[in-house]
């Protein structure tokens, strides 16, 4: 069955315009996010926390562990980097909007050592050719004063000289 | 409706909830883990008991990420497991135990857990902002509205119809705020408010005003749900969830009765039924019925058949939905003391209903030993009901 | 088993949220929302200072906001009817707040009215004007005012509001039930 009528001419068919009226999402790190991003801001250094007996350190740490739940403690805190190796990566040679980049960039899964946790960043100082699972590369921060305590706050992952 | 078909009984045997708070410093996950991990506590399990996950929680909008369920799964304890996450709007806080209840009930798992989220301090300048888009967008939207307006002018029908005095639908908020006081999570407890605070706060969209209104919150709250098969081992005091039913009104709204909410009354025949309840006034101990909005209640306990049409309110007057009442009806302090994280309500209706019913209520415990209580919630465009029956056998 | 509520969480002040680390997120969401078959002729109809519904002949029902299909009896709707635009009240909120939930000094009337010619509840939300707080009532009988024919695009705000009918006495439209 269809409806009795439709639209002989398509310019009779109206619509809406609008977007979304939320000005903004403002999204607190959380507890453990609090201290991933201050020690990155203060100390310039990368945490992660280790679940011992599941044998895996989250980077960026978390408060529980999502296999066993066990609670993370203060004590499960500990230093992973800078430095970390490239578990995956892409190489962008094209932009958000579809436009071909001048430079490729390059974006990785950098791992601390867990095998299965880690984050996404940029890679750099490095020909898109020469990219390998497994280099070992390491962090580069914006200078002091410039950090926000951001994922932003370190610039990109190099190679180890 | 089927009911030979029902293999399993179903029982709750823990429960948790967070603070509820205008803004709460944890993500999502981390507050999710934080009422998942106290349930199971409760219930002497670990996640490695959990054969499935069932996620509650209400627009994406909130938290402009998509797909929210995935997003909160590792904090939900959902990680290489069954997962599904189910949503209808405030209607969720008791639709998620629902879906965790037929889990359970079908004879597929044996212990669930059900974990309902909401954090809506991201969205700003407020969650109002998201909530426009519930609307239609080519009819409602143009004129701006706010999600208040349809309360209000559901609000002022009811009382028209029923001839319903706004002093006795203020008295549910002065209720429930000095019950939340005996609540550790909650956001509005005040023992000292008076019925004047209310019919003299701010007026918002008229006959609402401030105080008649539940506050937008973050929290997370969870419920542990196993089968007839191992709750005994679990513990003495399992609380059974006896009965279930739901229901959804047409999206028209500006095409229905306002007045009075079928879908409720359907989907609390529906729950009754099953649990065998034949005399819902005589048989129900304590009602936790939706109440984000003072009058919300009322029509609830009335649709709940808990009350004839337009007499909650005269019950609320003479005091029988007092804790310590003839039927004490949100003895956690609802959503107007204690919060309203959408679903995370699970913690204050069906959460409650568990800590009351095994006599764990601490400073909320309702007086006489309660057996039976009803836990129902509200949502979507003002269209959708869910209800829990829940009994305490021994 | 275990004490029953340990409540956990760190709540935060306006201004400590703002002190803990976190992210702002701008949406760029745009959207065209279609208005479909229905709702197109309808406002089509708005534009020429009409309000039309749709006929359920099953139901006997006049659809207002218009559908193709009807919810309740799953079917076709069978052809349009054009109403004469006047109706009444069938609830109303006197808002103090916008859209965004901030505080406004002239209130906004608002609310359902039905329209003559269609059952009840066959009405759709607007604004209501040329009224104030102590008049307004449920049963008040409202026409609409329309925007100048040059200024109307097909929205539901080429009518500005409605506004009460002089000289009509306010109507019963539905009896008040008995309590209890």
């Amino acid at each position: 069955m269809t409806f009795s009528e439709k639209f002989q001419r398509t310019t009779e068919m109206k619509h809406w315009l609008g977007d979304m009226e939320v000005d903004h999402f403002h999204y607190t790190a959380g507890v453990a996010g609090e201290r991933f991003f201050i020690a990155l801001r203060d100390r310039g250094v990368i945490l992660g926390a280790r679940c011992a007996p599941c044998g895996i350190t989250y980077v960026p740490p978390r408060i529980y562990c999502e296999h066993c739940f066990a609670e993370l403690k203060e004590d499960a805190y500990q230093e992973v980097g800078p430095r970390g190796w490239v578990r995956a990566f892409t190489i962008a040679r094209l932009g958000k909007d579809g436009h071909p980049l001048t430079e490729p960039e390059i974006l990785a899964v950098i791992d601390f050592g867990s095998d299965s946790t880690g984050f996404l960043h940029k890679l750099s100082g490095v020909a898109p050719e020469e990219v390998r699972v497994g280099l070992e590369v390491e962090a580069l921060l914006k200078p002091k004063a410039q950090r926000e305590g951001r994922i932003t706050d370190i610039e990109h992952f190099r190679p180890v000289a | 409706m089927n009911l030979g078909k029902i293999h399993k009984d179903v029982a709750v045997v823990g429960a948790g909830m967070t603070l509820f708070s205008r803004r709460l410093q944890e993500t999502g996950k981390e507050m999710s883990w934080e009422a998942a991990q106290m349930a199971l506590d409760q219930a002497d399990l670990s996640l490695d008991d959990i054969d499935a996950v069932i996620m509650g929680s209400a627009p994406d909008a909130f938290d402009g990420v998509h797909k929210k369920g995935d997003w909160l799964l590792d904090g939900a304890g959902g990680t290489n497991r069954p997962y599904m996450r189910v949503y209808t709007g405030g209607g969720t806080a008791v639709f998620a135990p629902i879906a965790g209840w037929w889990h359970v009930a079908s004879g597929l798992f044996e212990k669930v857990l059900v974990l309902c989220e909401e954090k809506m301090s991201s969205c700003m300048p407020h969650a109002q902002s998201a909530f426009a888009h519930i609307w239609d967008p080519i009819l409602d939207r143009p004129l701006k509205p706010n999600l208040v307006w349809i309360f209000s002018m559901e609000m002022q029908r009811y009382m028209h119809t029923y001839d319903v005095r706004y002093e006795d639908i203020a008295l549910v908020a002065v209720k429930n705020k000095r019950n939340a006081v005996g609540h550790p999570c909650a956001q509005l407890a005040d023992p000292d408010i008076t019925l004047d605070d209310v019919l003299t706060s701010e007026p918002m969209a008229l006959p609402v005003r401030r105080l008649d209104i539940s506050p937008p919150s973050d929290g997370a709250a969870a419920v542990v749900l196993v089968s007839e098969d191992v709750a005994y081992e679990l513990t003495n005091e399992p609380v059974w969830i006896d009965g279930v039913g739901w229901c959804i009104d047409s999206t028209m709204w500006t095409n229905r009765d306002l007045a009075f909410p079928k879908f409720v009354a359907h989907a609390a025949r529906m729950a009754y039924e099953m649990a065998g309840i034949k005399n819902p006034r005589k048989e129900i101990d304590i009602a936790e019925p939706y109440d984000p909005f003072d009058y919300k209640e009322l029509q609830h306990l009335e649709a709940l058949g808990l009350a004839d049409p337009g007499q909650a309110a005269i019950m609320t007057r003479e005091g029988k939905t007092q804790r310590d009442g003839e039927l004490p009806v949100c003895p956690s302090g609802g959503l107007l003391g204690v919060g309203n994280p959408i679903a995370a309500t699970l913690g204050i209706k069906v959460g409650e209903l568990f800590w009351q019913l095994s006599g764990q209520a601490g400073a909320r415990q309702v007086p006489g030993d309660p057996a039976v209580g009803v836990a129902q919630a509200w949502g979507d465009l003002m269209q959708f009901s869910s209800v829990i029956v829940m009994r305490r056998r021994s | 088993m275990n004490q029953a509520i340990k409540p956990k969480g760190r709540s935060l002040s306006a201004e400590q949220m703002k002190q803990v680390p976190h992210v702002i997120a701008r949406p760029q969401a745009k959207y065209a929302w279609a208005a479909g078959v229905a709702m197109s002729h309808f406002l089509e109809g708005l534009k020429q200072g009409k309000i039309l519904g749709r006929r359920c002949m099953a139901c006997e029902r006049v659809l207002v906001p218009p559908r193709m299909f009807c919810e309740r009896c799953y079917r076709t709707t069978d052809g349009w009817v054009e109403l004469p635009g006047t109706g009444v009240i069938e609830t109303f909120s006197i808002s103090y707040i916008d859209t965004n939930a901030n505080r406004i000094k002239d209130p906004i009337f608002v609310g359902v009215l039905a329209f003559d010619g269609a059952p009840p509840h066959c009405g759709i939300m607007h604004y209501f004007g040329e009224v104030s707080p102590e008049e307004i009532h449920i049963g008040m009988p409202v026409e609409p005012v329309w925007k100048p024919e040059s200024e109307r695009v097909g929205a539901i705000t080429d009518i500005k509001y409605f506004r009460p009918r002089e000289g009509i006495p306010s109507k019963r439209i539905s009896q008040r039930r008995k309590r209890g």
